[in-house]
């Protein structure tokens, strides 16, 4: 995390006022302004403080037990008969998810700012765990709003994050999911400023948000990179990964980015198809405007009135992106491409019968990206999935849309 | 001299504070908002304050919010709420209109389009919550060049090295947000409001405004003892909420209460004797 990029790198955003080309900023209400500076300052301070690192690192060692693996996919290699197929393996993390990764450093960072009181938005549930979970260890007050859909159609996570101590708050507001969740602990914040700490699930809000949960994410690609040189001895052709405000992506793609001969997939949610109106695909079907302090591309109407998203993964189930991935598909550095409900149900089955491998919904849609890419390359092509969650929480959607009862 | 440096020059003559309203354009429906603008004056508001819908008002509380979707549903859009204020001011010249709201829907109008039309509209100023000082080059230039004033939030957050900055990118008046917290959910202290002025006189002529939690005549007679403005909306909101059928429409009486409570407020505003401020 310390050693700055070389010149013209593409991984010297944000600038600073937080913008990665036109996209980012800082779009809050005043009332929120001076702890947002704070925020960036506090964490300014951090991440140059050997000590803050250590202590993530630490964590991530032997708390959520980093390194995650790479695995060699082989029967799904075999199965689709084109390149290597790796997945990285984060659904092995502690929580199951990669979210706990940028968790623990926010964490670690709101007690240095002596904050005792956390909250966060969630939409799968999976941030909401790794943050209940972090709160747990840490012993702070953890309150964590979710739409009132989600908190339906995932009881799983609900159930384990009052186990941990947290108070879930459903947000009935709007259609009830990730965005509305998001609005309303914006709220919270805005009236508990003093000793409240918004723990962002996401590489999205305002600046430093994006850059800091990209930075602890980082630690997904840097592993990835050592793993498959170690691996194969060589970088991969293609990375993929599902992109709903797209922080598991972001921290793969992230240190791969000066590296021209890998190309870079994010998978945005279709849902019933780009074309029915009901998706979160905000690269593909969106443009650009201003939401929850950040610029970057929105689902909207022509009055610039927020649109409601649509998944199968609660996930992915929001109406915008993070910033950086805005700007990363200007320049064309990631192809963002996307998946629908049916496809990502489809390489859910496929990877639970090949791999023994049960992945998040969310993680599904990478997969089946990679279900078309792999045999468009050739054999000694290599390329590596962020499979960033386990879809243990997924069962009961899956049962359903599969009409079997549980 | 424009629309609101005239009214408070002349409240200030009067000796007096002014009561600043919100609701929000197109609550429950055009017709009835329009109704309500147009009897605001007359009921005693000094100045109004228009909330221009939006799906994700994360500056505003429960009350604000159910305002803005029953405005959505009743087909509001910017360009509407813009129709809205140019009827009001074909039949006052004078009262002046600040609109309130969030940056997308202006940024999907146009900046430079919409700040032409708002002036010609007739809107003397905008808040815009989400655009703070430091994004302020996203509308400023094209507001200034309209003649049009960006009124500025400050906060109880908002410390003395930031102040100078929130303050000099502020003109009209300064909107005082008098808690820490939402729309319309709790109100402040009157010793907590005259610390927060006094700090403000230090560094601005502009007029004080106090808002964000002031509900009854008395807050709304305290504050305008204290700064310049009482700025009321959630409260005005919810009367209008609690008059509508169970479907949400506006029913015969629902402009009246609206305006009776604008009354009320307005006598205790003129009522109070002014002790700081000036």
């Amino acid at each position: 995390m310390n050693t700055p990029p070389p010149p013209n790198s593409l991984r010297q955003g944000p600038d600073a006022r937080g913008r990665f080309g036109g996209f980012g900023g800082r779009f809050v209400a005043e009332t929120l302004m001076p702890l947002i500076l704070e925020v960036e300052r506090a964490y300014e301070a951090a991440r140059r403080d050997p000590q803050f690192l250590a202590e993530w690192r630490a964590l991530l060692k032997d708390y959520v037990g980093r390194p995650s693996p790479l695995w060699f996919a082989r029967r799904l290699t075999e199965h689709l008969g084109g390149a290597k197929v790796y997945f990285k393996r984060e659904e092995l993390n502690h929580t199951g998810a990669h979210k706990i990764n940028a968790v623990l450093g926010q964490i670690l960072l709101a007690r240095r700012m002596g904050r005792k009181r956390i909250i966060a938005e969630t939409g799968a549930g999976q941030h909401g765990v790794a943050t209940a979970t972090a709160c747990a260890l840490f012993g702070l007050k953890c309150v964590v709003y979710m739409g009132a859909t989600d908190v339906e159609r995932q009881q799983p996570n609900v159930f384990r994050m009052k186990l941990l101590g947290a108070e879930v708050r459903p947000v009935a507001a709007g259609a009830a999911t990730l965005k509305d969740a998001m609005n309303e602990a914006l709220r919270d914040w805005v009236a508990n400023v003093h000793d409240t700490y918004y723990c962002i699930g996401t590489v999205a809000g305002p600046h430093p948000y994006p850059a800091m949960v990209r930075d602890f994410q980082c630690v997904i690609g840097e592993e990835t990179r050592a793993q498959i040189l170690a691996a194969e001895g060589r970088l991969p052709d293609a990375l993929v990964c599902a992109v709903g405000g797209g922080s598991s992506a972001m921290g793969l793609f992230h240190p791969f980015l000066d590296d021209p001969g890998v190309a870079m997939y994010g998978v945005e949610a279709a849902g019933r198809g780009l074309d029915t109106g009901e998706h979160a695909a905000s690269l593909n079907r969106g443009r650009p405007g201003v939401l929850h302090g950040n610029r970057t591309y929105l689902l909207q109407d022509a009055d610039g009135q927020i649109r409601e998203a649509h998944s199968i993964s609660a996930g992915l189930d929001y109406p915008g992106i993070g910033p950086e991935h805005a700007w990363l598909h200007e320049i064309g550095r990631v192809k963002y491409v996307a998946a629908t409900d049916e496809e990502a149900l489809e390489a859910f089955q496929l990877c639970s019968r090949l791999e023994g491998i049960i992945p998040a919904l969310e993680s599904a849609h990478g997969l089946a990206q990679v279900i078309k890419l792999a045999p468009t390359m050739p054999k000694d092509g290599i390329i590596v999935l962020n499979l960033s969650g386990r879809g243990d929480k997924d069962i009961f959607t899956v049962a359903k849309h599969l009409g079997v009862a549980l | 001299m424009s629309r609101i440096a005239e009214r408070f020059a002349v409240l200030r003559r009067e000796g007096r504070g002014a009561l600043i309203t919100f609701v929000e354009g197109y609550d429950p429906d055009p017709a009835t908002s329009l109704a309500i603008l147009r009897g605001l004056p007359g009921a005693g508001a000094d100045l109004i304050e228009i909330g221009v819908p939006f799906t994700d008002p994360m500056a505003d509380g429960p009350s604000i919010q159910r305002a803005g979707l029953r405005a959505l549903k009743a087909g509001a859009t910017l360009a509407g709420v813009l129709a809205l204020v140019r009827d009001f001011r074909a039949q006052d010249p004078a009262t002046p209109v600040v609109l309130m709201g969030y940056f997308n829907p202006i940024l999907a109008y146009g900046v430079a389009r919409f700040c032409t039309d708002a002036a010609a509209s007739g809107v003397d100023g905008l808040i815009v919550v989400d655009v703070p000082p430091e994004e302020a080059d996203e509308i400023e230039p094209q507001a200034r060049a309209q003649g049009l004033d960006l009124i500025r939030l400050v906060a109880p957050t908002t410390d003395e090295a930031r102040l100078p900055r929130v303050l000099a990118a502020t003109s009209g008046f300064v909107y005082y947000i008098s808690i820490t917290g939402i729309t319309g959910t709790r109100s402040a202290t009157a010793e907590h409001l005259r610390g927060a002025v006094a700090r403000l006189r230090r560094h601005t002529d502009l007029p004080l405004a106090i808002g964000f939690g002031i509900r009854t005549p008395e807050q709304a007679a305290e504050a305008v003892r204290i700064a310049d403005a009482a700025v009321v909306g959630s409260a005005l909101v919810d009367t209008l909420a609690a008059s509508l059928d169970a479907a949400g429409r506006a029913r015969p009486d629902t402009v009246r209460q609206v305006l009776d409570q604008v009354r009320v407020l307005a006598e205790a505003v003129r009522g109070a004797a002014r002790s700081g401020g000036g």
